[in-house]
C-alpha cells in the first residue's frame, strides 16, 4: 500500500543523504522525496512517498526513527490528512483549436497559465497526484514538452501539528 | 584555557576518561599527533594497519564495556578503517573513530588524500558528523561519545578538516559536561504493562525457552539475568554474540543455538511454546529458514532497539528498553504473579530436553591426527576456563564457541555480524591492553591470521603477551566444508598453498612459535605456552584436516532439520527421536 511519511528532521549537513542511503540500503521503495526548512530554520519537512506491505512500513518508520537527525515523523496515511503536489507543465499549444482546447483543461483542472509562446502554454496545476495523473491523461502524451513534479507534500487535518 | 583545535582533540579525549587511542599518523593528523606528543596521559598505541587500528579498539571496548578510540589521517587512513567500522557497526560495539580531513576550503576539490569519508562511511555507522570548525571540535567529541555508548551502542565517526586543528589558532576551552540532543532519545525502562503480561505468559508456558544474545553483554545485565532464569528454572540458550552472558556450564544452560548449535538448544527452540529472547535479533544464522522457525511459540522481545523487534519474526510481546532494567522490572513482577508453574509440565519438557541433551550432538572420535576440538579443550583446561579468548572466522571459531564454557560475559570477542577475518589478533591485542592482569588467547585458523599479522608487530612494541592458538588445517576450512557438501567436493580456491612457516614468522617478529603435531604432545605445548608470561606466543597446531563442523543447519532448513555428525546420526537414530 502506499504511504505517505512526514519526516521532522535536523537541517544538517548530511541529513538528506542518511535518509535517502537509508531506502536505497534496505530496498525499501521510494517514490518521492521532498524536502525543505519549516519555519523554525534549524529543521526541515520532508515528505516521502513509499509503498510496502504493513511489516515494511513498520520497519521503514522505525529505521527512520534510528537515525540520530530524525526528530519526529508521522505516516500520514494512518489518519484523515491533505496531500498536496505542484506541477509545472511546458504543453504544445500550436493552433486556436488547440489553444483553446488547453486553455479549457487549464481551467477545469483550476490550473493556471504561467507562461505563453506562439506555440506553447506553460500552466501550473496544483492538487492531489491523482489529479495531476488525470490533467496529464487529459492534455495526451503528444502535447506535453516538460513535466516538472514537486512530489506530493502532506499535513494533518484538525489541531494537532507534527512538532517537537 | 585556551587551546588549538589539535589540543582540543586530546583533552577531550582526555575529559571522556580515554586511556588508550589506536591510531596511524598521517598528514591531515599530524597536528593532533603533535598535540599526543606533548601529553602522556592518553597514550596512543601505533598500530601497522588502520584496519587493525579498529580491531584492537573494538576488542578493547569488547573486553571492558568502554568505548574503542581510533585516530587515523584521510584518504587510505580512512578507507583501511571501513572493515573494522562495519565489524563493530554490524555487533553494536562502541567506539569513537576520529579522522583526519583535507582543509576545509580544499574539500571536493579532489584535493591529496581526501574522500567523502562522510559518505563512505554512513551506512556502517551509528553516527558521523563533519566539523568545520575549531569551536565544533569538543561538542562533536563529546557527542560522539555520548552516541556511541547509549541506547544501542555503534560506532561513531568524526571527520575533523586539517585546518580546523592549526596550532596557530588557539580558543578558549570548555569541554561541555553534559549533552542533549533533541533528536535522539533512546530507549530506557520498558512499557510495566507488557512487562507484567510478559512475566505472566512466561510463568504459563509449558515448553520455555530463554533465548539471550549480544544484548545482554552489552546491555550489562549478565547477573539479572542469572537471577531470572534460576528463579524460573527454564533451559536458557545463547548466541555466539551471547556466550557468556550466562554461565556455559550451569546445568539450566543448553549451549549454543543456531547453525552450529546444539541438538538441544534447537530442538528446544522447535519444540517451544514460550520463547523470551533478551537481547538478540533472530539473525539469519540462528532461525535457520524463517517458515520453519518455532512453529508453536509465542515470543515475547526485549530490545533496546525498537527496529530489531518483529524485523525477522514477529513479536507476541515487544518490550521496547534497556535489557538491564527490564529484567529488573521482570524479577519485580515474577514476585508479584508468583511463579505458579505446570510442574507436571516443566519436568516433561526437561525430561526431553535432557534426552535430545543426552544425545552429546559434539561428541567427536580422537586418532592419531590432533583433531581442532580437542585444541579447544586443551586449551581450556590448561586456562581453567578463565581467559578472554578472541577469535577468527572459520571452523576454528565455531569450535572455540562450542567447547571453551564461557562463564563469564566479555570473555568471548568475536565477530559474530560481519564475520571478519582478520579480527582475532589485533582484538586480543587490544583487550589484552584493557586487561593487563588477564590471560588473553586468540584462537585463529592460518587463513584468517594472515589478514592482519602486520599487528604482530604491534604486539611486540606494546609487549601484550597475547597466546595465539592456531588451528592450522591447510584449508579455509569452513569454506572446504561447504564445498565438501553442497559442491561435490570441488574445493575451489579453498586449500591454503604456499603457506609461510609460521612459527619461524613469530620469531622473526620476536616472538616464540612452537609447532606441535602430535596429539600426546598438545597437553604439555599449550601449558608451556601458558607458562610464558611475559611473551606472546604462537602456536601452531597441525590438525587434522578433513573435520567438519557439526551439528549443522544447513541453508533453507529448519532448527528440527539439524544434521549431526555422521557417528552422532546413528545414536539418534537408535534412540529415536521422541519429540514433543
Ligand atoms: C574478510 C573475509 N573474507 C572472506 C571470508 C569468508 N570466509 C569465511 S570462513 C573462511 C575460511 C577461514 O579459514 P581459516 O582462517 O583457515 O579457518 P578454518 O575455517 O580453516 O578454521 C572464509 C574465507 C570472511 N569471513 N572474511
Ligand atoms: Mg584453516
Amino acid at each position: 500500500m502506499r504511504h505517505i511519511i512526514s519526516v521532522l528532521v535536523e537541517n544538517e549537513f548530511g541529513a538528506l543523504a542518511r535518509i535517502a542511503g537509508l531506502f536505497s540500503a534496505r530496498g525499501y521503495n521510494i517514490e518521492s522525496l521532498n524536502v525543505a526548512p519549516t519555519q523554525d530554520g534549524s529543521m526541515s519537512r520532508m515528505t516521502i512517498v513509499t509503498s510496502g506491505t504493513d511489516e515494511i512500513i513498520e520497519q521503514i518508520t522505525k529505521q527512520l526513527n534510528k537515525l540520530v537527525d530524525v526528530i519526529k515523523l508521522t505516516d500520514l496515511t494512518e489518519s484523515s490528512h491533505i496531500e498536496r503536489e505542484v506541477m509545472l507543465v511546458k504543453i504544445n499549444a500550436a493552433g486556436a483549436e488547440r489553444r483553446d482546447e488547453v486553455k479549457r483543461l487549464t481551467d477545469i483542472f483550476r490550473g493556471k497559465v504561467l507562461d505563453v509562446t506562439d506555440t506553447t502554454f506553460t500552466v501550473e496545476v496544483t492538487g492531489a497526484a491523482e489529479k495531476l495523473d488525470a490533467f496529464v491523461d487529459a492534455i495526451g502524451y503528444e502535447g506535453l514538452i516538460e513535466v516538472v513534479r514537486s512530489g506530493p507534500m502532506g499535513i494533518g487535518r484538525g489541531e494537532k501539528p507534527l512538532q517537537l | 584555557m585556551e587551546l588549538s583545535g589539535g589540543e582540543i582533540v586530546v583533552e577531550s579525549l582526555r575529559r571522556e576518561g580515554v586511556k588508550h587511542v589506536f591510531g596511524y599518523p598521517g598528514g591531515s593528523v599530524l597536528h593532533i599527533y603533535d598535540a599526543f606528543f606533548k601529553q602522556d596521559e592518553v597514550q596512543h598505541v601505533l598500530v601497522r594497519h588502520e584496519q587493525g587500528g579498529t580491531h584492537a579498539a573494538d576488542g578493547y571496548a569488547r573486553a571492558t564495556g568502554k568505548p574503542g578510540v581510533v585516530l587515523v589521517t584521510s584518504g587510505p587512513g580512512v578507507t583501511n578503517t571501513v572493515t573494522g567500522i562495519a565489524t563493530a557497526n554490524m555487533d553494536s560495539i562502541p567506539m569513537v573513530v576520529l579522522t583526519g580531513q583535507v582543509a576545509l576550503p580544499v574539500i571536493g576539490s579532489d584535493a591529496f588524500q581526501e574522500c567523502d569519508t562522510i559518505g563512505i562511511t554512513r551506512p556502517i555507522v551509528k553516527h558521523n558528523i563533519l566539523v568545520k570548525s575549531v569551536e565544533e571540535i569538543g561538542p562533536a567529541i563529546k557527542k560522539a561519545f555520548h552516541i556511541a555508548t547509549t541506547g544501542r551502542p555503534g560506532p561513531v565517526v568524526v571527520d575533523i578538516p586539517k585546518n580546523t586543528t592549526d596550532p596557530n589558532v588557539k580558543i578558549p576551552f570548555d569541554y561541555p559536561e553534559t549533552v542533549d540532543i533533541r533528536s535522539y532519545r533512546p530507549a530506557e525502562r520498558g512499557h510495566m504493562g507488557q512487562i507484567r503480561k510478559a512475566t505472566e505468559m512466561l510463568t504459563e508456558a509449558k515448553r520455555p525457552i530463554i533465548y539471550a544474545g549480544g544484548g545482554v553483554v552489552q546491555g550489562e545485565a549478565s547477573e539479572e539475568l542469572r537471577t531470572l532464569v534460576r528463579e524460573l528454572e527454564y533451559p536458557i540458550t545463547c548466541t555466539l554474540m551471547g556466550l557468556g552472558a550466562y554461565p556455559g556450564d550451569d546445568e539450566l544452560s543448553i549451549g549454543m543455538l543456531g547453525m552450529h548449535g546444539t541438538y538441544e538448544a534447537n530442538l528446544a527452540m522447535h519444540e517451544a511454546d514460550v520463547i523470551l529472547c533478551v537481547g538478540a535479533r533472530f539473525d539469519d544464522r540462528v532461525t535457520g529458514d524463517l517458515d520453519k522457525f518455532a512453529p508453536y511459540a509465542k515470543i515475547i522481545h526485549i530490545d533496546v532497539d525498537p527496529s530489531s523487534i518483529s524485523k525477522n519474526v514477529k513479536a507476541d510481546i515487544p518490550i521496547v528498553g534497556q535489557v538491564k532494567p527490564v529484567l529488573e522490572d521482570m524479577l519485580t513482577c515474577l514476585k508479584e504473579v508468583g511463579k505458579n508453574q505446570d510442574v507436571t509440565a516443566m519436568e516433561a519438557w526437561w525430561k526431553q530436553i535432557n534426552q535430545w541433551r543426552s544425545i552429546d550432538s559434539l561428541a567427536y572420535e580422537k586418532g592419531d591426527q590432533i583433531k581442532p576440538q580437542e585444541v579447544i579443550e586443551s586449551l581450556y583446561k590448561a586456562t581453567k576456563g578463565d581467559a578472554i579468548i578472541t577469535s577468527d572466522v572459520g571452523q576454528h571459531q565455531m569450535f572455540a564457541a562450542q567447547f571453551y564454557h564461557f562463564n563469564r560475559p566479555r570473555q568471548w570477542l568475536n565477530s559474530g555480524g560481519l564475520g571478519t577475518m582478520g579480527f582475532g589478533l589485533p582484538a586480543a591485542i587490544g583487550a589484552q591492553l584493557a586487561c593487563p592482569d588477564q590471560t588473553v588467547a586468540c584462537v585463529t585458523g592460518e587463513a584468517s591470521i594472515m589478514m592482519c599479522i602486520q599487528e604482530l608487530s604491534t604486539a611486540l612494541q606494546y609487549n601484550t603477551p597475547v597466546k595465539i592458538i592456531n588451528l592450522n588445517n591447510r584449508y579455509m576450512g569452513m569454506v572446504r566444508q561447504w564445498q565438501e557438501m553442497f559442491y561435490d567436493k570441488r574445493y575451489s580456491m579453498s586449500y591454503v598453498e604456499a603457506l609461510p612457516d609460521l612459527v619461524k614468522m613469530a620469531e622473526s617478529y620476536g616472538h616464540v612459535g612452537i609447532r606441535v603435531e602430535d596429539p600426546s604432545e598438545l597437553d604439555a605445548a599449550m601449558e608451556k605456552a601458558f607458562s610464558i608470561k611475559d611473551r606472546l606466543v604462537f602456536l601452531d597446531i597441525v590438525v587434522d584436516q578433513s573435520v567438519n563442523v557439526y551439528p549443522m543447519i544447513a541453508n533453507g532448513k529448519g532448527h528440527h532439520e539439524m544434521v549431526l555428525s555422521p557417528s552422532q546420526a546413528e545414536i539418534d537414530d537408535a534412540e529415536e527421536r521422541d519429540l514433543a
